[in-house]
């Protein structure tokens, strides 16, 4: 997307066309020869398996709609229609449920790939804000796909993510029954949760073409951290990227299928085969596994308006991260400190989920709240000081010398046309 | 063209500004239908109200209706929970207002101010939890009240927030007696 386009239409029809609207010359230049860092590793394929499950939803999820029924009294029965009566419905419906369990999954390496590496560092600030406001997205679109089969878990989840809301001061009741369109989450709930659910995956959609054009202007970051200096240190996107990331996403497809077809309730939770009902809530509420870090920070908090601001902040200071982290290098490789406090977030993380997925009481509570303060102060604190007090290593004076060691790097320095003979 | 330094504002930028003005109205005009439809609707908002009868209640027993499709639970307390609810001082009160909907705002939160007027007894409560909405379970907690299983509240016998994260006591609703057996929710 950057620089004049090198594309040859081939056939009198392409150049007409190409002469009208240069798209052929935009997939040449941003997935064909687009130059990329050769040393890209393995963690940078969750780009590709990302783009992916965001079509599979979609797919999936187009394909669902077809048999769902967005009312309070049909909305159960017409899942459970899909699960035994539509053809290849139990398939589908494990397709897209597990589909947006993995597309979590794949967006956290995908994040935490990007704190390791430094990605979110000058001249990526914009790159990484527009990922934030995906993920974001992707957790409203999450949540409200999870209240449409209307289950027990669907309608107390709802219940307690709306009273969110209700910790706002004065005006937190007013947006409540705004947000439900009643004095309690019913039927108009599920029906604007329903219509906003269809909508958002395609704002996500825009939002990742924002997100690629801006990746595309200074190119992807390496493992090095080292911007690319000159045309030898980059290969073109097509073939040796689209093969890599190909393999990538079928190794996740594999992981994918695994649970669809063996474990497809593993990632649900047993209590939403229960149709919902406005007067019990379950004994032990939670919600969605992808949810349990932030909901475990909520509830570490002993105060209503305290764990929601925690709660929001959690995810508000991962938009600060580029402004936070000081150092000036990005890779982690070469900040033998700030990669010992990556692990540790990392851990903290999943303990914070694990704590989520327990009842609040007791030494579960305690844990809690060290793991969030924790949390905070990795951000707030080690990151804006590590970049001052930290020695980092050397850095290599090129990806290609990073790659072939210093002797080969200056051979191949005399053949800058030809970057993929060794 | 020889003279071009006019003085501002001139009439162009009155023009500018005002019609400005008149479009920022109009969106907002336009937008609020959007805003406003998701509020609660004609039939939701049609005051509905609830007769219970509550002959069959004997001291101890609840029993729970939906009103607004919230639960509403009309409980007979014990003398041993009034006693309880009474002894506690207002300073050991986390809330100290009674949310009481047939009292006045600032009503202290007594037992007699959340419980039925001159039948301390008689207790109707809005049974949602005012941390995040939960249905609290009866009879159960650190105070023989109620207790929310989501994220641990505990409330006494006259549903009054002691413990956890909630901020309110429960809402007692509009109510009256028609008689000593038949009472009206909302």
């Amino acid at each position: 997307m950057s620089g004049p386009s090198t594309y040859q239409p081939q056939n009198g029809f392409l150049k007409w066309f190409e002469s009208r609207l240069p798209l052929g010359g935009l997939i040449h230049s941003s997935f064909i020869v687009f130059p990329n860092p050769r040393n890209l590793n393995y963690w940078w394929t969750f780009g590709g398996i990302l783009a992916f499950m965001l079509v599979a939803q979609i797919v999936t999820g187009v394909v669902l709609v077809m048999h769902y029924t967005p009312h309070t009294s049909l909305a159960f029965t017409s899942v459970e229609g899909i699960m035994r009566d539509v053809n290849y419905g139990w398939l589908l419906r494990y397709l897209h449920a597990n589909g947006a369990s993995m597309f979590f999954i794949a967006v956290y390496v995908h994040i935490f790939r990007g704190l390791y590496y430094g990605s979110y560092k000058a001249p990526r600030e914009v790159l990484w804000v527009l990922g934030m406001i995906i993920f974001l997205l992707m957790m409203a679109t999450g949540f409200m796909g999870y209240v449409l089969p209307w289950g027990q878990m669907s309608f107390w989840g709802a219940t307690v993510i709306t009273n969110l809301f209700s910790a706002i001061p004065i005006v937190g009741e007013t947006i409540v029954t705004w947000l439900w369109g009643g004095f309690a989450v019913d039927n108009p709930t599920l029906n604007r949760f329903f219509s906003l659910h269809y909508l958002l995956p395609f704002v996500i959609a825009g939002v990742v073409v924002l997100h690629i054009w801006a990746l595309h202007v200074p190119g992807s970051n390496n493992p090095t951290g080292v911007s690319v200096k000159s045309e030898q240190d980059t290969l073109p996107f097509h073939p040796y990227f689209t093969v890599k990331d190909a393999l990538g996403l079928v190794v996740f497809l594999i992981v994918f299928m695994w649970f669809t077809f063996y474990l497809p309730n593993y990632m649900g939770h047993p209590d939403n085969y229960t149709p919902a009902n406005p007067l019990v809530t379950p004994a032990h509420i939670v919600p969605e596994w992808y949810f349990l870090p932030f909901y475990a920070i909520l509830r570490s908090v002993p105060d209503k308006l305290g764990g929601v601001i925690a709660m929001f902040g959690a995810i508000a200071v991962l938009f600060a991260v580029p402004w936070l982290d000081t150092s000036k290098v990005r890779s982690a490789n070469f900040r033998p400190l700030y990669r010992q406090f990556f692990w540790i977030l990392v851990i903290v993380s999943i303990g914070l989920g694990y704590l989520g997925s327990r009842p609040a009481e007791g030494g579960y509570v305690i844990a809690s709240r060290i793991l969030t303060i924790y949390y905070f102060f990795h951000f707030l604190v080690i990151l804006p000081l590590l970049g001052l007090f930290e020695k980092p290593k050397p850095l290599p004076a090129s990806i290609t010398e990073s790659v072939l060691g210093k002797g080969a790097a200056n051979v191949t320095a005399g053949a800058p046309a030809a970057p993929q003979t060794k | 063209m020889a003279e071009t330094a006019t003085a501002l504002p001139t009439r162009r930028d009155f023009l500018f500004i005002a019609t400005g003005a008149v479009g920022a109205v109009g969106v907002a005009a336009a937008v609020w239908p959007f805003i406003n439809q998701m509020n609660p609707d004609a039939s939701a908002l049609a005051l509905a109200s609830t007769e219970v009868d509550i002959s069959a209640l004997q001291p101890g027993d609840t029993l729970t209706v939906k009103w607004r499709g919230k639960p509403v639970v009309v409980r007979n307390r014990t003398e041993a929970e009034i006693d309880a609810a009474r002894n506690v001082p207002l300073t050991d009160l986390k809330d100290p207002v009674a949310r009481n909907a047939n009292l006045q705002l600032d009503a202290p939160a007594t037992d007699a101010n959340r419980a039925a007027p001159g039948k301390e007894n008689w207790f109707v409560m809005v049974n949602v939890c005012t941390h995040l909405g939960c249905i609290p379970l009866g009879q159960q907690g650190e105070f023989g009240g109620w207790f929310c299983p989501c994220h641990g509240s505990h409330y006494d016998t006259a549903g009054r927030i002691r413990g956890g994260p909630a901020p309110e006591n429960m809402a007692v609703p509009v109510y009256s007696f028609l008689s000593d057996t038949k009472i009206k929710i909302g």
